[in-house]
C-alpha cells in the first residue's frame, strides 16, 4: 500500500492504496465521486474525462498514485451549490445529451477546451472533443453547447 | 480491468531512478505518462514486479537550447511540446506529428520519451525525430552514451535502452526555416497511423534545397528514406517534378500487412502521403 495526498474537488484527502489501483476507480470507490464513470476501460471513449491540476486527463489511464500531490477536479466539482456551470448549463440548454453517459466526460473535456481555447471555431471544438466518443447524438448538440459556453465567457474566465 | 499487483517508487532524482532499475533488475518498468503502459498493464500483457515512475524526475523535463541544438527531456509532455517556443522555431516537424497523437488527454499525459522508447511502429514520434537526425541520450549504471537513430530503433517495441537504462533526452541540430509536414493517415482521427510521412526541407527560392524524410508504419521501426531525399535535392517546387522524386519511397521497405490494409496499400500510401508532404512542406 502508498500513502497519497490529493485534493479533489477542493477537499485534501490522505489515503492508502494499491499502486494498481486507477484514478477512476479512486475517485469513485474511495472518494465516493460517482460522477465521474467508466465508458469503454481501453483508454478510448473519454466518459472518465477529470482535470488533473487543470489540464483534462482520462482517469482510466492514470494511477491513483501518480496524483499524489497533485488536485483533481470531477464533475462533481464544477457547480457553485445549486448553480450549474456555464458548460453544465449550456449542455442543459441546447439538448447535449440523450443517454447521458458521455457527458461527465463531455463536459469536463469541453472546460479544458474552452481554457484552452476560448474562442473555438467549429472545426477546432470537433477536433478538441476528439478523445470523447457519444453513442448517442451525434455531436451536433454538443457542439452547440459548447459554442453557447463559450460565448457565455468559459475560458475566458467569466464562466462560473 | 485492473492490472497485476505491482510495488511503486517515484524517485525525485535520476540517480535515485538508475538505482531503483538496479536494484528490482529486469522486474522493474519505468513509467512515464502511462498512456501506453497502462493498458498494456491492464491487459495484463505485462505483470513487472515493481513501477519506476519518472513523473518526479524535473531534471528530465523541458526543452533547452544548446547552441546548435535543442535538448528535449524525455519527460517533455506532449503538449509543453505543443505550446514550447524553442520546438516551433527549430524543430517544427516534430511540434507537427506531436499534434496528431492521439487525443488532447493523451497528449497532456504522453512524454516524448516514453513514445520513442516505447517503440511502437505506428507511433507518430519516431518517424520526425529520425529525419531530424535526432541522437537519443541514454544513462545507465556505465554512465552517458549518445546513440544515433539508425542504432536506437531496433525493432517492433524494441530499442538500444537496456533494462537498466533510461533514455534521458533527444538532441535535435536545429532545423530553424526548414518547411515542415506531417502527413497522417488514418481512419479513426485520434489513432494510430495507417501510414505516416515527416518531411523537412530546405527551400532555396523555387526549388529544394535539401530533404529530410522519415516514415511511420512502413516497417518494424521508423524508416528514413535517404534515396527520396537525395532524389529531391535540387527539385523544383512543382507536382510533376515531386512526384517524379519520390515515386520509389517504398522501396525497401517491409510494411505490415494487417485489418488497416496490406502492404501495397502502405507502399502506395507512402508515395502519395511522401508527395503531398514535401509539396506542403515547401510552401506550394
Ligand atoms: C487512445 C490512445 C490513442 C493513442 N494514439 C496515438 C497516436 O495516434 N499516435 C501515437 O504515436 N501514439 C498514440 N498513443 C500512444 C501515446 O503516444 C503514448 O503516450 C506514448 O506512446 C507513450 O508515452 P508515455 O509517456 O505515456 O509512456 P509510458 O506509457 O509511460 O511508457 C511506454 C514504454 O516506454 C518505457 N519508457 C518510458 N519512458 C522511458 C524512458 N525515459 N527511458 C526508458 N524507457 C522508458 C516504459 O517502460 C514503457 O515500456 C495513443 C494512446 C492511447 C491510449
Ligand atoms: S473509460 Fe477512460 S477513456 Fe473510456
Ligand atoms: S449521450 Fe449517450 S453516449 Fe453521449
Amino acid at each position: 500500500m502508498t500513502r497519497i495526498n490529493v485534493k479533489v474537488d477542493g477537499v485534501d484527502h490522505t489515503d492508502e492504496v494499491e499502486p494498481r489501483m486507477l484514478l477512476v476507480h479512486y475517485l469513485r470507490e474511495q472518494v465516493g465521486r460517482t460522477g465521474t464513470v467508466v465508458g469503454c476501460d481501453t483508454s478510448n471513449c473519454g466518459a472518465c474525462t477529470v482535470h488533473l491540476d487543470g489540464r483534462s486527463v482520462k482517469s482510466c489511464n492514470v494511477l491513483a498514485v501518480q496524483a499524489d500531490g497533485h488536485e483533481v477536479t470531477t464533475i462533481e466539482g464544477i457547480a457553485d451549490g445549486d448553480r450549474l456551470h456555464a458548460m453544465q448549463q449550456a449542455f442543459h440548454d441546447c439538448h447535449a445529451l440523450q443517454c447521458g453517459y458521455c457527458t461527465p466526460g463531455m463536459i469536463m473535456q469541453s472546460i479544458d477546451l474552452l481554457n484552452d481555447n476560448p474562442n473555438p471555431s467549429e472545426d477546432e471544438i470537433r477536433h478538441g472533443l476528439e478523445g470523447n466518443l457519444c453513442r448517442c447524438t451525434g455531436y451536433h448538440n454538443i457542439v452547440k453547447a459548447v459554442q453557447q459556453a463559450a460565448g457565455a465567457g468559459v475560458g475566458g474566465g467569466g464562466g462560473r | 480491468m485492473i492490472p497485476a499487483s505491482f510495488d511503486y517508487v517515484a524517485p525525485a532524482t535520476l540517480d535515485e531512478a538508475l538505482a531503483a532499475l538496479q536494484r528490482h533488475g529486469d522486474g522493474a518498468k519505468i513509467i512515464a505518462g502511462g498512456q501506453s503502459l497502462l493498458p498494456i498493464l491492464r491487459m495484463r500483457l505485462n505483470a513487472p514486479e515493481i513501477l519506476v515512475d519518472l513523473g518526479k524526475v524535473s531534471e528530465l523535463r523541458g526543452v533547452f537550447d544548446d547552441g546548435p541544438g535543442l535538448v528535449i527531456g524525455a519527460m517533455t509532455r506532449y503538449d509543453e511540446l505543443l505550446s514550447d517556443p524553442l520546438a516551433g522555431a527549430h524543430a517544427k516537424l516534430l511540434v507537427d506529428a506531436v499534434a496528431t497523437v492521439a487525443d488532447p488527454q493523451i497528449r497532456h499525459r504522453g512524454t516524448v520519451g516514453g513514445a520513442l522508447a516505447h517503440a511502437d511502429p505506428a507511433g507518430d514520434v519516431g518517424a520526425p525525430a529520425l529525419a531530424l537526425d535526432a541522437q537519443f541520450v541514454v544513462v545507465g549504471p556505465r554512465g552517458q552514451r549518445v546513440v544515433d537513430g539508425a542504432d536506437f530503433f531496433v525493432d517492433h517495441f524494441t530499442t538500444a535502452v537496456g533494462d537498466d537504462e533510461i533514455l534521458a533526452a533527444i538532441r535535435i541540430p536545429k532545423h530553424t526555416g526548414w518547411g515542415t509536414r506531417y502527413e497522417k493517415f488514418v481512419r479513426v482521427v485520434h489513432q494510430w497511423s495507417i501510414v505516416g510521412v515527416a518531411a523537412a526541407v530546405r527551400v532555396e527560392g523555387d526549388t529544394i534545397a535539401e530533404a529530410k524524410i522519415g516514415l511511420t508504419n512502413m516497417g518494424s521501426t521508423p524508416v528514413r528514406a535517404r534515396s527520396a531525399e537525395q532524389a529531391l535535392a535540387g527539385v523544383p517546387i512543382e507536382e510533376g517534378a515531386v512526384a517524379a522524386a519520390v515515386a520509389s519511397v517504398a522501396e525497401g521497405t517491409n510494411p505490415p500487412s494487417d485489418l488497416q490494409g496490406d502492404a501495397d496499400y502502405r507502399r502506395h500510401l507512402a508515395q502519395v502521403l511522401t508527395r503531398r508532404a514535401v509539396l506542403a512542406a515547401a510552401g506550394a
